[in-house]
């Protein structure tokens, strides 16, 4: 169970960086939200394993919180992508599209190993 | 680092997290009221999707803190608990630990000053003492022409020079002072490797004849016979008589053991009669290593140039071979023996505490089985279990530890504190000694062992242990008779090692014993002596010495208390050496050297001293320079040398029978004992004092009531007789034997392995009564079968004792073997007692078996007054 988690929260981390450069500074709510809505409903994404996703980040330095008020004035919690966490998200999304890269000539029909 | 943070700020991370959690609800819930959900739906939908909040804050925690520090912390908060619950074992078990740690963190500080710590030279280890050796003294001196030689020819050495330790005369406000000084040759401060902190060094070639007297001054010296001034160097200071200009003061940590306490050093100027002549041996040598030379190259090195002057100069330098050790071997070689014994003592005193405690942790484990087995049921895995036990373990060591390294420091000064002043002055390694780097480290070391040991053995009974057994009501199973299988090898090993360590130090004490009982030769009660030095230059000649010599034997002598005096050129007990070659008139010679002490006393020497002349006559006041030279010999020479003949009349010379030195035996004294207590005693020669008088000497007063108050007095008839004499040394004949290194060495040994020795066998039978005490409570219930069944108390008695007498049996025995297997490794410290003393052995394993049975006679009798209706009931 925590092996999954573990490799769950390695994309999620991803999407949430992602999440972050896209729509700037965002509260938790708003990210969980947008992380579905991009992936058109298909993740159902529980959003209770976002907020230590969220600190892991923070405690590496890639993202940064402030308290602030949301569009509709309530009080919450919101995430901006730091310049470090933009380089790693540069490098990671290098990286995981390599892989996908990689992963998707074993699965193109002439690309297969001979 | 932000984890670290996140434990300590761990409150408001959490009220944090509700907020945010309480946020993100509200904006949910917001937008599903917005898209049509009732208020309620609108909540629960939200909280689905939230999943619990419960689980989202664990991982939130987990996330936030270090959860194994975290849970480190619950145990530690557990385990100080469960000790605050139980403080006797708390207590017990920390004290033991501490003394353990205490004793052998003490002993290793001076291991470390001594043994570990390098010498405060440049490259300590390439330094070697180099001298001559002869078959009398394996290490014996340097003459100058030798030293010359050797310092030209040799390969070896980089450098080479020597020291030699002298007095002189200072003359001070307070009138003339005895002062040690030393003697160096001109590149000696070079070749250790150390400079002056003000001044110059000596140059070379100032330490020839021809060169002005210079002097360097030791850092005390300089604080405070010259207040410190910086202004001292260029002054010119007398010592005895001489003018020596100052050249250099030394550094305040320069340290030379051999010459410890010398306050001024000077350069030979090799100009007196010893000096010059190949056969007067007075140097000492140190020397630097060339690179990659090795000691035992050195030696052959210098062996090939002894075995070369040898055949250049047979007359003097046969059998003169050479010496080359380490110099930290010359340093500290005496007392290298004792300190490892002590520390060995201090270990095992160490491993018994751990034992003991390990013990006392082992029977708790087993009385907490229930609370083991329901905390196991309640989803405690066995690795958590263990951890617990862990922890606790590490809160025993970790008080025992902090509190032993604290009193270690307190006991170390007091250690010190007991060292003569003089003997400490001798040992300046000793100094600063205290809690260095290598000394906390060592007793972190020690305690880390300790607390594996103490993590290893819950572990151990955690697995032994069946966890389900502990949950049924009042079991006996194979647990408890595991424990008592393991808890009595634990007190078997505790009985061993008490019984190495009583035997090693009754052993010692033994030896101590032997060693001040030794035949002396003489009667030390009522003795009182010191040391006289007159200046060369107010005395220059014999005749003016004896004129001095016999004026202050007459002033002393008119003393009241003092029944009679004697001098002597070197007072007893000082050292074998200030040897003297003779040859015989009338027997063939092939050149071998005849070495003997040589002394020269006065007339009312042995008188005074009580020695007993076994023939022919003592000395008298008029055998003098008008006399024909006469001569007083021991009985070891007699032996020797007269061994089927009277030597009375017979007449010895020196080595080329020069007329002058010839001279006719008188009389045969009774050894008496001129080198320390453990030495052997040597063939010695007697010369008449007055008939080759010395300005340095020695003098003995027999006294009618405490010699202690005579010693005053004495000082002050002397210096009646000129106030320029220095007088060195005043103590009584008593405390000077019971003060000596080698009595010092043996009976702070006999003390400290005996103060051990107790400790261990306190422990050793604390531990046995622990192990038939805890057998008996877990047996209660069989015994109250068998006395419901008619069994006598009597018969009970001898359950529990046979019991016992099997264990401390086994302790005796293999403990017999392991203390003459330790004796023999300390050979080196006994005196005149046998690894197998068969006394004292049989002594200790008497009073390790009287100890044993006392202590278990308690819990037998216990077990005999169980009523056997109760203890039945109490099931």
């Amino acid at each position: 169970m925590i092996e999954k988690a573990d490799v769950w929260q390695g994309t999620l981390a991803l999407m949430v960086l992602k999440t972050l450069e896209a729509l700037g500074p965002l509260h938790g709510y708003g990210i969980a939200r947008r992380i579905e809505q991009t992936s058109n409903n298909l993740l159902s994404l529980n959003y209770g394993t976002l907020y230590p996703a969220l600190l892991k980040l923070e405690q590496e330095g890639s993202i940064a919180s402030t308290w602030g008020v949301s569009d509709n004035n309530r009080k919450a919690k919101f995430y901006r992508l730091t310049p470090a966490g933009r380089k790693q998200l540069k490098k990671e999304a290098q990286d995981w599209e390599q892989a996908t890269a990689i992963l998707a000539r074993f699965f193109s029909p002439s690309g297969g190993p001979a | 680092m932000s984890r670290l943070a996140g434990m300590i700020f761990k409150e408001k991370r959490e009220q944090e997290l509700t907020d945010e959690i309480e946020s993100h609800l509200e904006l949910h819930i917001a937008d599903n009221l917005r898209s049509g959900m009732s208020p309620q739906e609108a909540r629960r939908q939200a909280i689905l999707k939230l999943g619990g909040v419960e689980s989202t804050k664990q991982a939130y925690r987990e996330r936030g803190t270090l959860p194994f520090l975290e849970t480190f912390l619950q145990d530690l908060s557990f385990a100080i608990r469960q000790l605050r619950k139980n403080l006797a074992f708390a207590f017990t078990s920390i004290l033991i630990l501490a003394l353990g740690i205490c004793a052998s963190v003490s002993i290793f500080a001076f291991v470390d000053a001594a043994l570990l710590k390098p010498l405060p030279y440049k490259n300590p280890n390439r330094l070697v003492n180099v001298t001559e050796s002869i078959a009398l003294f394996p290490r014996a001196n340097l003459s100058y022409p030798d030293y010359l030689d050797w310092k030209k020819q040799n390969s070896v050495f980089s450098s080479m020079d020597v020291w030699d330790t002298t007095g002189y005369l200072l003359s001070t406000s307070e009138g003339a002072q005895p002062v040690r000084g030393a003697r160096v040759s001109d590149g000696f401060f070079r070749t250790l490797g150390v400079a002056p902190i003000l001044g110059r060094d000596f140059y070379a070639g100032e330490d020839l004849p021809s060169a002005p007297h210079t002097v360097m001054l030791s850092y005390a010296t300089w604080q405070n016979r010259f207040s410190g001034r910086p202004d001292v160097i260029g002054q010119s200071v007398a010592l005895s008589g001489v003018p020596h200009t100052i050249v250099g003061v030394l550094a305040r940590d320069f340290q030379f053991a051999p010459a410890a306490r010398a306050e001024f050093w000077t350069t030979l100027h090799a100009a007196d009669s010893c000096d010059v002549r190949r056969s007067c041996h007075s140097l000492d040598g140190v020397g630097r290593l060339k690179d990659g030379v090795s000691v035992q190259t050195a030696l052959a090195d210098t062996t090939s140039i002894a075995a070369q002057l040898e055949k250049q100069y047979p007359d003097s330098n046969r059998g003169q071979g050479a010496f080359v050790a380490p110099l930290s071997e010359t340093i500290v070689g005496d007392i290298r023996p004792v300190l490892l014994v002590l520390l060995a003592g201090a270990g095992l005193l160490l491993l018994i505490a751990c034992i003991n405690v390990s013990s006392l942790l082992l029977a708790r484990s087993d009385s907490r089985r229930r609370e083991i087995a329901v905390r196991s049921a309640l989803g405690a895995s066995r690795q958590r279990l263990v951890r617990q036990f862990a922890t606790e373990g590490l809160v025993l060591v970790g008080s025992g530890c902090v509190l032993g390294i604290v009193s270690a420091e307190w006991v170390m000064r007091a250690l010190i504190r007991l060292i003569p002043a003089g003997m400490l002055s001798g040992m300046p390694f000793l100094q600063g000694i205290g809690l260095n780097f290598r000394v906390v480290a060592f007793a972190l070391f020690i305690s880390a062992g300790a607390a594996v040991l103490f993590a290893v053995t819950p572990i151990l009974r955690v697995s032994l242990a069946d966890l389900r057994d502990g949950l049924a009501e009042g079991t006996r199973g194979s647990a408890g008779a595991t424990w008592r299988r393991f808890g009595s090898h634990l007190v078997v090993a505790e009985l061993i090692i008490a019984m190495v360590m009583l035997a090693s130090a009754g052993l010692l004490a033994k030896s101590l014993n032997r060693l001040l009982h030794v035949e002396l030769g003489f009667h030390p009660d009522h003795l009182a002596t010191l040391n006289v030095a007159a200046s060369d230059v107010s005395y220059p000649k014999q005749e003016q010495v004896a004129a001095l010599a016999r004026k202050i034997v007459s002033n002393v002598s008119n003393l009241p208390g003092v029944e009679s005096v004697g001098l002597s050129s070197q007072l007893v007990m000082n050292g074998n050496g200030n040897t003297d070659w003779i040859r015989f008139v009338g027997r063939p010679y092939n050149g071998e050297h005849n070495e003997v002490n040589e002394r020269e006393v006065s007339s009312g020497y042995f008188a005074t001293l009580g020695a007993s002349l076994l023939r022919g006559r003592s000395f008298t006041d008029a055998d003098d320079s008008s006399k024909p030279l006469v001569v007083i010999i021991n009985r070891a020479f007699a032996r020797l040398y007269f061994a089927d003949e009277d030597p009375i009349g017979k007449r010895i010379g020196d080595t080329t029978l020069t007329p002058a030195s010839i001279k006719q035996i008188v009389g045969v004294v009774d050894d008496i004992r001129e080198g320390s207590l453990d030495s052997k005693i040597l063939p010695a020669v007697y010369y008449p004092f007055y008939q080759s008088p010395d300005t340095d000497f020695g003098l003995v007063a027999r006294t009618t009531s405490a010699p202690q108050s005579a010693l005053p007095m004495l000082s002050g008839a002397i210096h009646q007789v000129d106030s320029g004499l220095g007088t060195v040394g005043e103590s009584t004949m008593d405390d000077a034997i019971a003060n000596s290194q080698t009595a010092y060495l043996h009976r702070s040994s006999a003390w400290l392995v005996a103060g051990f020795a107790c400790m261990a066998l306190l422990l050793g039978v604390v531990g046995l009564y622990g192990v038939i005490a805890y057998s008996v409570s877990q047996r209660t219930r069989e015994i109250g079968v068998r006395m419901a069944l008619g069994a006598q108390p009597g018969s009970v008695y001898q359950l529990i004792l046979n019991e016992a007498a099997r264990l401390t049996a086994i302790g005796i025995v293999v403990g017999l073997a392991c203390s003459v297997a330790a004796a023999s490794l300390m050979s080196k410290l006994l005196f005149g007692t046998q690894a197998w003393d068969i006394p004292t052995l049989a002594g200790v394993a008497a009073l390790l078996a009287i100890a044993s049975l006392l202590a278990s006679y308690i819990p037998a009798r216990r077990a005999a007054l169980v009523s056997p209706v109760e203890a039945l009931r109490a099931e």
